[in-house]
């Protein structure tokens, strides 16, 4: 018989209030790719800024909630 | 003294001086290019240019970029205005398939003003925390590639008022992580120094409650800070509503004015831009020209001697 691989586990997190479910342990990159995330844009987790240059190393846990930001008009 | 109507001729001519140091001091190359003809943009001259945390601005004008009618309005404005500086703001972005130029006020606006060259001035407009005003500064730096920030913490959602005690510890930390801070804040005095203990250049005092439009609602607490702060830049930012606040601000001795609303929601913004460029540059002048003293008494212009038909009136009269 051939094994039953076990599906991989998955969190939910939020982009912008808008939910999302992701393999457990995804990088911050893929959770951009999975919001289509257009540049130029900005990235906070749980409200702390996080550097463009940490996108592929920031891994996410169940919960997380992100602020991906563009510029707009402003006074 | 406040009773005075107008500075003394020894502070302005310690104005002037200090322009005329300004001038003569190591000069950057500017960004923004003015016009040719200055007088006619509200331009400052490059005698007296608006000097902000060592950076030298040939206008004393910075405008909003928010409700403008249309980007061509925005366009026209920036360029009738010519300020040294236009304001920007982040807010989120809607994934999946909404593009990003359905969104209002959104790319479009940062593809329009791109090209211009203007320096930026990201603001924190809507933070209500230490912590959302300094991520919120973190990720304009990285977006708009510019340490400089117009720092917004609101303390009332009515009157959008500064939190004035959570603004001295977000400016701290901003100073501290090496950004250009530009903090919008009551007239308070104390709150003004203590935004400068901890290393603000520059200060930026409401004239009155975002968008109102009412002119300066304190005159007297905001002249005192202009005369207890001298030598502190102090642009008047939010509540001017028509080019003649501008212009008495400026008459005062602040150094420049922030407006959005007074031009974006003219009925012609470009014309009303133009308008308020000229009338920071006419109060300027005047301040540097020395305005005569208020009177309590009136003073005949023309010379009584030789007055047509007078004739010596008798004692009784």
């Amino acid at each position: 018989m051939c094994p039953v691989s076990k599906p991989l586990p998955r969190m939910k997190i939020s982009i912008n209030q808008q939910p999302f479910d992701l393999p457990e342990g995804a990088v911050l990159t893929a959770a951009l790719a999975a919001f289509a995330a257009r540049a130029p844009f900005a990235v906070a987790l749980n409200g702390q800024f996080v550097s463009r240059t940490r996108y592929g190393a920031q891994a996410l846990r169940e919960g997380d909630r992100l602020d991906v930001v563009q510029p707009v008009a402003g006074g | 003294m406040l009773n005075e109507a107008f500075p003394s001729p020894s502070s302005l001519a310690n104005e002037a001086t200090q322009a005329t140091q300004a001038s003569t001091a190591p000069s950057m190359p500017p960004i923004w290019q003015p016009l040719a003809d200055a007088s006619s943009t509200g331009a400052a001259t490059s005698e007296d240019q608006l000097v902000l945390y060592g950076e030298r601005f040939s206008s004393r004008l910075l405008l909003g970029t928010a409700k403008y009618p249309s980007l061509a309005s925005l366009s026209a404005a920036i360029g009738a205005a010519r300020p040294a500086m236009v304001t920007v703001a982040l807010r989120r972005q809607t994934g999946g398939t909404v593009h990003a130029a359905e969104q209002p006020g959104g790319l479009p606006v940062y593809d329009t003003l791109r090209p211009l060259g203007i320096p930026l001035l990201p603001n924190t407009a809507g933070c209500q925390s230490v912590e959302e005003a300094v991520n919120t500064a973190h990720m304009a730096r990285e977006l708009f590639e510019t340490d400089w920030i117009k720092l917004e913490l609101i303390g009332d959602d009515y009157t959008l008022q500064p939190d004035p005690v959570a603004l001295i510890e977000a400016a701290a930390r901003l100073i501290r992580d090496g950004f250009k801070v530009l903090p919008y804040c009551t007239e308070d005095l104390v709150i003004g120094r203590r935004l400068l203990d901890v290393g603000c250049q520059a200060l930026m005092p409401w004239g009155a409650p975002i968008g109102t439009g009412r002119g300066v609602a304190n005159p007297y607490a905001l002249r005192l800070l202009r005369e207890r702060l001298p030598d502190t830049p102090l642009i008047v930012d939010a509540g001017l509503g028509v080019p003649s606040h501008a212009c008495q601000v400026m008459e005062w001795g602040f150094d420049g004015v922030l407006l959005n609303t007074a031009v974006s929601q003219a009925s012609l913004p470009p014309q009303m831009a133009a308008a308020f460029a000229a009338a920071v540059q006419a109060g300027r002048q005047a301040r540097l020209a020395g305005p005569m003293l208020e009177r309590e008494t009136a003073q005949a212009s023309t010379a009584v001697v030789g007055m047509p038909f007078w004739h010596q009136r008798s004692p009784t009269k």
